[in-house]
Formats: C-alpha cells, sequence, structure tokens
C-alpha cells in the first residue's frame, strides 16, 4: 500500500469543512480561503491520480484496505479504475467551480461552504470505493447537506418542496439498492461486502435475476430513470447555484456509476436479462426529457430536463452492455458532468443579475455578458454532441454501441439530438440574442474573473476532451475491458 | 428445591448493587445536609460522581470474558451480556442525573436522585435475572421508582397525569405477566429458567397454553419496551414526565425491557423458534408503521420522540425475530447506539424547554442562530436517529436489517425500510426547522453539566457510527450469552 491518496483526497474536503463549521463563526474572512484552498487541492490531486495511473496495468489502483469489521466482511476499501478516475477529475473540477461560482454567497456563509464540502466528501468517496458498505456510507453521508443546502439557500419559491422531494426520492433509491445489496451479500459464498470478492462471488441465475432489478433501479433512481426523474428538474431547480452544478454534474453520476459498479459488474447475467427493460425506460428518459425540456418557460428547468434526457443517454449506453456502448456512457458521464455544471452557473449568473429565470422576459444578455453567452453556447455545442467537443466523443460510441443491439431504439434515440438542438438553440436565442430588456441596460453587469474563470476551467476539457479524445478515451477503455470480461465471464 | 448457600463470589456479584445502594443512602444524608450549606447542584454532582466511580468500578474490575457464572441459587447470572448492559444503564442514569441539574421543579431534590438510583438497582437486577420470581421483582423494583419519577412535578397536572398513567398501566400489564408467570410455575413446579427450559423440552406444556403464556409474558415486556399494543402509555408520559426522565424511559428503561426479553425467549422458549419469531415480527411491523406514522403530525418534540420510540422499538424487534446471533447482536449494539442518541435529543429538548418553557416544534424554530452547538448536537442526534451515517444508527439499522435478510424475513427488511424512509420525512421536517431562518434571538442558557452530558452523547454517538470493533466484540460475547445460555 503506498501513499494514501485516495484517503487524503476524501479527508481534504471532510477537514475543511469541519474547520469552517467551527471556526467559521468568529473568522468569517477565513471561510472564503479555506474552501477555495481545499478544493483547489481536491482538484490537485483528482489531477494527479489522473496522470499517474497506470494504463499499462489497468484494474484497481491506488488501493488502500483495512480492516474495519472483519466478521461481517467489511473493510476500508477504496481503488479506482479508469472510469472511477474520471468521476473523480469530475468532482474535483465541479467542486472547484462551485467554490468559484459562490464566492459572493452572503447568508450563513460559513454553514454553507462547510455543508458544501461535506457533501464533496460524500461524493468522492462512493466513486473511490471498493466496499459494498462503505459505498452505502459515503454515499448517505449526502442526505443532509444537501436537504440542508436545497432548503437554506434555495429558491424560495420551491425549495422546501423540491428539497424533501430530492432528498426522500434518492433515500429511498439508496434504501432499495441497499435491500438488493443485503441480499446478494447474504447469497455469496464468503460473505464480504468486498466488491472485489463479490465481483468473483459467481451468484446463480435465479439471484441474478431476482436482484439485479432492486440494485440496479434502486441506484438509478438516484441517476433519474423515468419514470422515476421528476425529483431532478425539481430539486435541481430549487438548488442554489452550486448545489445545482454538483447534484446534477456529479449526485447522478453517483447513481449510475453505483449501478454500473454494483449491479452490472456483480450480476451480469440479471444485467442482460434485464437490459431491453433498462433500454426502454432509457429511452423514454432521453426523448421525453428533451421534449419537455423544450417546452419550459424557466431558464432552470430548460437545465434540469435536459439531464434528465443526457442521463438516458447513459443508461442507454449501460444497457447496450457493449465495449463501446459502455466506453460511450463513461464519456458520457464525464462529459455531462462538465456540461450540465457549466449550464447551472450560467443560469446562476443569470439569475444573480437579472433577478429572474423567466426565458420570456430576459433577452440579449449577449451584450452585457459576452463570456457567459460563450459559455452557454459552448456547453450546448456539447449537449448537441458537436464534433469537436466532449459530447461528440460520448455520444456517437453510445448510438454505435446501441445500434448493434437495436437499431430501432438508435434510431429513436437520435431524434432527441434534433430536438437538443432545438431546445438548446432556442433557449440560447431567446436568453442570450435578440432585444435587451431595457430594464437591464444599465442593472446588469458583466460576470466576474471568478465566474470566468470557473466557465474557462470546465470548457477547456470540455474542448480539450474533444478535440484530444485521447487524453480520456484510454482511460475509459481500461475500466470498460474490466466489465467486459465480467459480463462475458461468469 | 436447591440447597441455598452463599459463597463469596455471592456477594461480589451484587457488589456493584450494593455500591448503589450506599450511594442512595449518601444522597439522602446530603441531602438532609444540603438545606444547611447550600451548594447549588451539590446533590446532582454527587450523584454523577458515585455513579462515575461505580462505571468505573465496574468496567476495570468485572468483565468476565465468555464466562458465565450463576450466584444466590440460580436467581441472578453473572455473564457478559448482563455485566455489560449494567454499565450501560448506569451511564444511561449518569447522563441523566447530568440532565436533571439546574432544574428548579426536581434538580436539587434528594429523592429524585434516590428513586433514580433505586431504578438503576432495579434494571441491573432485570438483566441478570434467571428466575421468574427475581425476574418479577427486579421489574417492580425498576417501575416503582419509575412511577414517582414520571409524576416528579407535582405542581404540573400533565406531569401528575403522567405519573398516574404510567402506574396504571404498569401495574395493570405487570399483574397480567405475573398471571403468564404462576402458569409457567404451575405446570412446570419451578420459577428457575434452567429448570423450564427442561420442562418445555419434556412436553409438560401444551402447545396452546405456550402460547398463551407468551401472550401473557409479552404484555409485560411490551409495556416496558413501548411496542404494540402496549405502546398507549408512551406519547403522554414522555410528554408529561420532566424531560431527563422521558429520556430515560426512552432509553436505558426500554433497553432493560428489551434484555430480558431476548434472554426470556432465549432461554426458555429457545425451542420453539417459530412460534415467537412470527408473533414478534408482526408486533415490529405494527410498532413500526403505527409509531412512525403518528409521529408524522406531531407539533410537540416530547411526543414526537415518543412515537419515532414506538417505531424504533419496531427496529430493534426486527433483530430479536430474526433470532439469530446477528439479530441479537444487531439488537444490543441497537440499543447502546439508540442510548447516546435518543438521549442527546431529549438532552437538547430539556435545554430547549427550560428557557423557553415549551417543547412544541415551534421552539425549535432558527435554532442554529440562537445556539449554533446545541442547533448542531440536535442535528446529529436525528440523523443517528433516521440511520444516517457516519452515525450509529446507521450501522445499528444495517445490523438488524441483515439479520432479517440471513433469517429469510425479506418482507420484514422491506416494512423496515419503507419506515426508514417515513422517519427520514419527520426528521427532516424538525431539522428543517432548526436551522431555519429566525430573527427570534431568545437566548438558550445551557449550564455546564448539561455540555458535559451532551458531549459524552454526541462523541458516543460518533464513536459507535465509525468504530465497530470493539464494541461489537463486547456484544459477541454477551449474544452467545443469551442464545446458548443452557446449553453448556
Amino acid at each position: 500500500m503506498g501513499f494514501p491518496i485516495l484517503s487524503i483526497t476524501i479527508l481534504i474536503p471532510l477537514i475543511a469543512g469541519l474547520v469552517i463549521l467551527f471556526t467559521g463563526r468568529k473568522n468569517p474572512n477565513w471561510i472564503r480561503p479555506i474552501a477555495l484552498v481545499a478544493s483547489s487541492l481536491v482538484l490537485l490531486s483528482t489531477l494527479i491520480i489522473w496522470a499517474s495511473y497506470s494504463l499499462e496495468s489497468a484494474g484497481y489502483q491506488f488501493v488502500e484496505n483495512i480492516e474495519w469489521l472483519p466478521e461481517l466482511g467489511i473493510s476500508y476499501h477504496l481503488g479506482v479504475d479508469g472510469i472511477g478516475i474520471a468521476m473523480l477529475v469530475l468532482t474535483g473540477l465541479v467542486v472547484f467551480s462551485g467554490v468559484l461560482v459562490s464566492w459572493n454567497v452572503d447568508k450563513r456563509r460559513d454553514e454553507f461552504f462547510s455543508y458544501f464540502m461535506f457533501l464533496a466528501t460524500s461524493v468522492l468517496g462512493v466513486f473511490s470505493s471498493l466496499d459494498l458498505f462503505l459505498l452505502f456510507f459515503f454515499l448517505e453521508i449526502a442526505v443532509f447537506p444537501k436537504y440542508l443546502m436545497i432548503v437554506i439557500w434555495g429558491s424560495p419559491q420551491t425549495r422546501e418542496y423540491g428539497g424533501m422531494k430530492l432528498t426522500l426520492y434518492l433515500f429511498i433509491g439508496s434504501m432499495i439498492a441497499l435491500v438488493g445489496a443485503l441480499a446478494i451479500y447474504f447469497a455469496s459464498p464468503e460473505r464480504s461486502f468486498d466488491l472485489l470478492i463479490l465481483e468473483k462471488a459467481g451468484f446463480s441465475l435465479g439471484v441474478q435475476k431476482l436482484w439485479f432489478p432492486f440494485i440496479f433501479l434502486g441506484f438509478a433512481i438516484l441517476g433519474g430513470i423515468f419514470p422515476f426523474h421528476s425529483w431532478a428538474p425539481d430539486g435541481h431547480v430549487a438548488a442554489p447555484t452550486a448545489i445545482s452544478m454538483l447534484l446534477a454534474g456529479v449526485e447522478m453520476k453517483v447513481g449510475v456509476f453505483a449501478a454500473l459498479r454494483v449491479a452490472i459488474m456483480l450480476l451480469p447475467e440479471g444485467a442482460k436479462f434485464w437490459a431491453p427493460w433498462i433500454l426502454v425506460l432509457a429511452t423514454i428518459n432521453v426523448v421525453y426529457g428533451a421534449f419537455i425540456a423544450m417546452i419550459q418557460k424557466d431558464f432552470k428547468y430548460v437545465i434540469g430536463f435536459s439531464s434528465v434526457s443526457h442521463m438516458g443517454l447513459v443508461l442507454i449506453g449501460f444497457a447496450s452492455l457493449n465495449a463501446t456502448g459502455l466506453l460511450g456512457a463513461g464519456m458520457q458521464m464525464f462529459s455531462h458532468g462538465i456540461m450540465t455544471a457549466l449550464f447551472f452557473a450560467i443560469v446562476g449568473m443569470v439569475y444573480d443579475r437579472t433577478h429572474t429565470r423567466d426565458i420570456a422576459s430576459l433577452g440579449g444578455l449577449v451584450k452585457k455578458m459576452p463570456f457567459a453567452a460563450i459559455g452557454f453556447i459552448i456547453a450546448g455545442l456539447v449537449s448537441m454532441g458537436m464534433p469537436g467537443f466532449s459530447g461528440f466523443v460520448a455520444e456517437i460510441p453510445i448510438y454505435m454501441g446501441i445500434w448493434q443491439v437495436s437499431p430501432v431504439v438508435a434510431v429513436i434515440a437520435i431524434l432527441s439530438i434534433v430536438i437538443t438542438a432545438a431546445y438548446i438553440l432556442l433557449t440560447l436565442r431567446r436568453v442570450f440574442f435578440g432585444e435587451l430588456p431595457p430594464a437591464y441596460e444599465n442593472s446588469v453587469r458583466d460576470i466576474n474573473v471568478r465566474d470566468k474563470i470557473a466557465i474557462g476551467v470546465l470548457s477547456l476539457f470540455m474542448i480539450g476532451i474533444g478535440i484530444l479524445p485521447g487524453l480520456m478515451v484510454p482511460l475509459i477503455e481500461s475500466g470498460v475491458s474490466h466489465i467486459l470480461a465480467l459480463l462475458g465471464g461468469v | 428445591m436447591n440447597q441455598i448457600s452463599f459463597s463469596s463470589y455471592d456477594f461480589q456479584a451484587i457488589l456493584p448493587q450494593a455500591a448503589l445502594l450506599i450511594l442512595v443512602g449518601i444522597i439522602l444524608v446530603v441531602d438532609l445536609l444540603v438545606k444547611k450549606i447550600k451548594i447549588k447542584n451539590l446533590l446532582g454532582w454527587t450523584t454523577s460522581v458515585g455513579l462515575a466511580i461505580i462505571i468505573f468500578g465496574m468496567v476495570v474490575f468485572s468483565s468476565p470474558g465468555n464466562q458465565t457464572r450463576s450466584v444466590w441459587g440460580g436467581m441472578l447470572r453473572v455473564d457478559s451480556a448482563s455485566i455489560t448492559f449494567q454499565i450501560i444503564f448506569m451511564i444511561g442514569a449518569f447522563i441523566t442525573t447530568l440532565f436533571s441539574m439546574n432544574h428548579d421543579k426536581f434538580g436539587d431534590r434528594g429523592e429524585y436522585y434516590a428513586m433514580l438510583l433505586c431504578s438503576v438497582i432495579g434494571m441491573s437486577f432485570m438483566v441478570a435475572a434467571t428466575d421468574l420470581i427475581m425476574l418479577y421483582l427486579a421489574v417492580e423494583t425498576t417501575a416503582i421508582p419509575l412511577y414517582v419519577l414520571a409524576g416528579f412535578i407535582t405542581t404540573d397536572n400533565k406531569s401528575v397525569e403522567s405519573g398516574l398513567k404510567y402506574l396504571l398501566f404498569g401495574a395493570v400489564t405487570s399483574a397480567v405477566m405475573l398471571y403468564g408467570f404462576s402458569l409457567l410455575y404451575g405446570f412446570s413446579g419451578t420459577t428457575q429458567f434452567g429448570q423450564l427450559i427442561i420442562a418445555f423440552e419434556n412436553g409438560l406444556f401444551p402447545q396452546g397454553i405456550k402460547i398463551l403464556i407468551l401472550f401473557l409474558i409479552l404484555t409485560g415486556f411490551g409495556f416496558k419496551i413501548s411496542s404494540v399494543p402496549f405502546h398507549f402509555w408512551a406519547p403522554d408520559v414522555y410528554q408529561g414526565s420532566p424531560t431527563p426522565i422521558s429520556g430515560y424511559l426512552a432509553t436505558a428503561s426500554k433497553a432493560a425491557g428489551f434484555i430480558v426479553l431476548i434472554r426470556f425467549l432465549g432461554s426458555v422458549y429457545s425451542f420453539d423458534h417459530q412460534i415467537w419469531m412470527i408473533i414478534i415480527a408482526m408486533i415490529a411491523t405494527i410498532s413500526m408503521f403505527l409509531g412512525n406514522l403518528l409521529a408524522l403530525v406531531q407539533k410537540n418534540l416530547k411526543r414526537l420522540l415518543a412515537f419515532s420510540s414506538i417505531a424504533h422499538a419496531g427496529y430493534i424487534l426486527i433483530g430479536v425475530a430474526s433470532g439469530n446471533s446477528l439479530g441479537i447482536k444487531g439488537a444490543m449494539y441497537y440499543l447502546l447506539a439508540y442510548l447516546f442518541t435518543n438521549l442527546a435529543a431529549f438532552g437538547v429538548i430539556n435545554v430547549v424547554e427550560s428557557s423557553t418553557g415549551s417543547s412544541d416544534l415551534d421552539q425549535f424554530r432558527g435554532l442554529i442562530k440562537r445556539a449554533p452547538g446545541l442547533a448542531l448536537i440536535f442535528l446529529v442526534s436525528l440523523l443517528s436517529l433516521a440511520g444516517i451515517p457516519p452515525f450509529g444508527g446507521f450501522i445499528s439499522k444495517i445490523l438488524v436489517f441483515s439479520a432479517a435478510m440471513e433469517a429469510n424475513l425479506v418482507w420484514l427488511v422491506l416494512v423496515g425500510i419503507i419506515n426508514s424512509i417515513l422517519g427520514l420525512f419527520y426528521y427532516l421536517v424538525v431539522i428543517k426547522q432548526t436551522f431555519a431562518d429566525t430573527e427570534e434571538k431568545s437566548l438558550i442558557k445551557v449550564h455546564k453539566s448539561w455540555i458535559i452530558a451532551l458531549g459524552i452523547c454526541v462523541t458516543g454517538i460518533v464513536l459507535l457510527g465509525v468504530i465497530y470493533r470493539p464494541w461489537l466484540g463486547w456484544m459477541d460475547n454477551a449474544t452467545m450469552n443469551m442464545l446458548l445460555l443452557y446449553f453448556y
């Protein structure tokens, strides 16, 4: 066991959060610097992990394994493969930019940043867990920070409803998954929560078919699967900007990541059996989400429903169960995470300056905040899957993968590109182009440097990976090949 | 009948209880003196220091490991289970004492602390009793002081009502239980658990009588653990009693009931597992649903916690119903975590109530602004109650659910899961109130003894939630004692 970089990455925000919580009241000036330093360190260490991951040896690396409760087969077992690393980097980016865009949060600042940090700990922990118990442990730590952040700092009209709905849905999802997890724990020959041991457990066909839906659906609820998606737009719209970014950008990935890691990888035969059903639901996600996004009048709801639509693509990639589809799903998890974080960041910036999210009353903002408009265009292009952006590298493999399984679904899903283009361009025109309402002529100012840095960093990754897919594709591929081995074996 | 002879070990076995009794004497003497010397909280500190010394002594000197020993002619059993829980009850009483200080109406009354200690003596014998007569005496020794404590504030009608209600319910249920005991004796001619189990094995009891006795005795235990359908007293009593006593009733008293229940079912009824498993599972289901659903509509926090405590009795019963060693271990771990968690929750209510005069939910609005530390402690205890990591409630729930899964009670796990979701809902509502914005700046006064008590509770919750091995190690031996009581 080498340098425990994963533990340190997880602990940095936890410690920062505790420090802010206990000293922030007395030293209000230290809160933001501490949060910024902590989030920069997290970003840095995730990038170090990315850079030092050895593609040759592949598999799980940076492993830490400490006995926790050996009688029950629980251990503090951390480690990441290619997909896990992509998710860690995503988290690092979103946390970093989240701190930047919430720099001006005034109300109860100490609590805000400390809960934000706790949320970061929870997500980083889930992505690094190689133990099922540990995964749930980290997953559920998120319950109270996300609830409190939505009800305290959310938008006043819907925060209580949205916060409660989101928290309960996510808790229900994780509880359903827990039942399945306990069931396969007792079905495994060597009673252990260790994911690597469970991978080799060779569950009987009956067990796999019975418990796969529990685990997969439970976690997929966290990813916004139809018909359990309605928490996502409601919750994300009600949340404050940084939390929308983290929830839509990263928390939803936590759901699908766990669905992949636990349901598909541990129960491959179950996955094969249920894949057509996942496909049906996911296709509804993609098309329905896009249509609903198109008719929204609220700027933030457009983005909220676009997440539902894009997460459907990830699930379609999973359901294809082949190399191309899974590669696309992995790429889409990363690409969508950054894209949606950027979208929500820009929505937040617009709202902070105009105090409205009503699309009809916005317009011409490109004159006032050109940088934000550029950011929105980039995110929009990623969202449409334009070549040269990360969205293309993600979506094309998904369509190719699903074509091999079911061309009909592929055709239907590809239709969503058209709808996506329609709502993105419509929104872009209505909000950023056209006539600037006179009321905003003097009141709206350009975004500040911190916002620009946040937009710049996020855009950089989307363009960088779009132009040089080689940066990330081999990483995801190394993770996918392990999944394929599990799917092919058994 | 056994030849009764006393050995030095007999006296050694009840040394802690003797020490408690001496402490009661000291309290009463100090009470007489204190009227002259007027030192604030002298009685409370005497009690807590005395308890601390006894706890320390027990932790250091009495660790039986996996050995068990019968003392006083088979009346009591000294084993890991009894000693672990005796220590736990004393910790509960210790924290309760700290919370009781600084209260005008009862915090400076000698008889209050004396009663509290007497109930601890009763509980200590309860968990060790292996004879029906001893068990009954212990149950009553526990209950009678608690009746008095529940109605201690004689100037408050609610408190008096709660004391009376508790007494009536307690008296009736213990009479029913006694009838069950008499049947046990009538059919077997013995009062000792060890002889009873042989009588059961030899078929001295017709099947119908066995089930009848089980129901009669479950009445008495069900009252103690406030499970459905013997829960009616809980909301009124918790709301009316002095808040530290409510906390004590919800934790230590409940734990004692559970340990006796587990010991009884695990020994006397150990061969009829399938009979009681389904009964307990049904009681657990109804307790959880009823407790959680009624808690949803409560506006008073003490009442809300009373219903939540009924629901928690249900969760713990999941562990008992599984009947395997994991289930018993889980139930015990749950009791331990629940002790700290609920004492913390009642402790915070105690603090707020003593400053604002009410335990209604409205009084907690914006607590984070008025007393941030208190609000965070409340958050920790509510999250632990909801079963959220990294707090003790999370692992407790996982343990009991796992046990039920192992016993193939998947439906019971699903019931538990649905109830966890219901539970989370109302805990979140309370959390939302606690963390809401407010303009109000009413001062909340927190005394030193309360800070110590809350500190102990939070430390306990977090330690139980993050580190598992040492505590589960204790529970391991205790579980062995419970399940293998008569198989040596």
